[in-house]
């Protein structure tokens, strides 16, 4: 059992690095096809060309091949005689010579790299109990060019949670490869917003008239393909909620570059 | 919007004619530099001649001496050296998201390359030799030879025009705050 768990994870990066979901595809190729900007247009078909030859070749799409995420659901009927993280993060090794991904993780004060992407704490794996007992594995590899620019704003109950949010994302889009994916975390505390944020992106797909709002003041700020003007900032926006302090307001925005990249295997 | 062909070493009268929003394609050897290889040049000076030179904010994915996946990275994280590193002589910065336009002023341009296009950019590199490359894979300086590398966009240029200074202000004021 615990190789089937390596091998999925293998697998599951390797499409993940390679490819991008058919829904995230086909975001960038409506925007592009409604894009007014010339130079803006221009980006977004380099980048549907560039998904094209990673896809064709086999090889990461992006040289940042991410911090190693992963969500887990697991059946809750289900019972391991072996450590989950240590089978993920064995796929991790693997993968890292293999596909072969960039090593990326280090240590963050000597900065010493592991040179195969595991390390305390990594991978990251997000796991959540579901009935049966199934185990479903999806490889969330996270680039470093939009989680810098990811944050944490404690508000004031009295200030407008999505003002905060359009004004970060006008001072940061340019860094984080728009068109972006916004993963926002509202309400909670400090670290369960930015869980939240996270679970916002790992659960993309449809929008609330909330979202769409959202997603339309943003766009409207014309700061386009990689920041240099257009019609489309942001391809997609989720909001997670969760019940926070009466004193508080957190808000937690997850930025997620164009290159939305996941991949999912099932374990029966 | 004009679209250039250029080979490296890049002369002033390649940067004097670029302006913010044409389209370039490089030829002739690229230097890579990202965070680790900044703050060691800083310090001991650069293993290269950077006269003339683009440099080119990247970590790429590299197997033995091939180019797997080279997109550009952040070149924000390198802010801080900019003035220095085109005190060496460097005429063009590659990368993505920009950089303060100040010091470009009469010396140099700043080249964007759409970022996560690392397959992409791949296919016009190849390997010509390495630096410093106890730094590991992606801090390295590494010596591509690029061909027709692009499109870039000239994104802030020698004669004080910035391209995302203009649309991270014009989107400011769109949203008052």
């Amino acid at each position: 059992m615990k190789e089937t768990v390596v091998e999925a994870t293998v697998r599951a990066l390797q499409r993940a690095e390679t490819s991008l979901p058919d829904w995230v595809l086909q975001r960038i190729k409506e925007a592009a096809a409604r894009e007014s900007h010339p130079l803006a247009r221009h980006h977004l078909q380099f980048m549907l060309e560039n998904v094209a030859i990673a896809t064709a070749k086999g090889l990461p799409l992006c040289q940042d091949t991410g911090l190693a995420v992963f969500h887990v659901q697991m059946g809750r009927e289900l019972i391991l005689d072996f450590s989950l993280s240590e089978a993920i993060a064995e796929g991790v090794r693997i993968a890292t010579r293999v596909i072969p991904l960039r090593p990326n993780a280090v240590h963050p004060q000597t900065r010493q790299n592991s040179e195969d992407n595991t390390g305390p704490g990594m991978p990251d794996i997000i796991l959540d109990y579901v009935d049966g007992r199934g185990l479903t594995l999806t490889a969330f590899p996270k680039g470093a060019g939009s989680e810098n620019m990811s944050l944490v704003g404690m508000l004031n109950p009295a200030d407008d949670p999505f003002d905060f949010i359009v004004k970060s994302v006008a001072k940061r889009a340019a860094n984080a490869c728009p068109p972006l994916f916004l993963g926002i975390g509202l309400g909670g505390s400090f670290d369960l917003a930015a869980r939240l944020a996270k679970r916002a992106l790992l659960n993309m797909p449809g929008e609330s008239q909330e979202e769409r709002q959202l997603l339309e003041r943003i766009n409207s700020l014309g700061i386009g393909a990689m920041g240099l003007g257009g019609d489309t900032t942001a391809l997609g926006i989720k909001i997670e909620k969760a019940f926070c302090h009466t004193a508080s307001l957190p808000v937690a925005i997850n930025f997620q570059c164009w290159a939305n990249r996941s991949a999912t295997e099932v374990i029966q | 919007m004009t679209e250039y062909h250029l080979r490296t070493p890049l002369s002033e009268g390649d940067v004097q004619k670029l302006v913010a929003g044409d389209l370039v394609f490089l030829s002739g050897p690229l230097f890579t530099a990202r965070d680790k290889a900044h703050a060691l040049m800083r310090r001991v000076g650069s293993p290269v001649s950077l006269e003339g030179a683009a440099l080119y904010h990247c970590g790429p994915l590299i197997l033995d001496d091939r180019v797997l996946s080279a997109g550009p990275t952040t070149s924000g994280r390198m802010a801080r050296y900019t003035d220095e590193i085109l005190g060496l002589g460097v005429r063009a910065i590659i990368g993505k998201g920009g950089l303060p336009g100040e010091p470009f002023q009469n010396r140099a341009v700043y080249l964007a390359y759409p970022g996560g296009c690392g397959a992409a950019a791949a296919e016009q590199l190849r390997v010509l030799g390495v630096h410093l490359q106890e730094l590991g894979m992606a801090e390295s300086l590494w010596v591509f030879e690029a061909n027709e590398f692009g499109p870039m966009i000239v994104a802030v240029d020698a004669h004080g025009k910035d391209l995302y200074q203009e649309v991270r202000r014009s989107a400011q004021e769109k949203e008052t705050y």
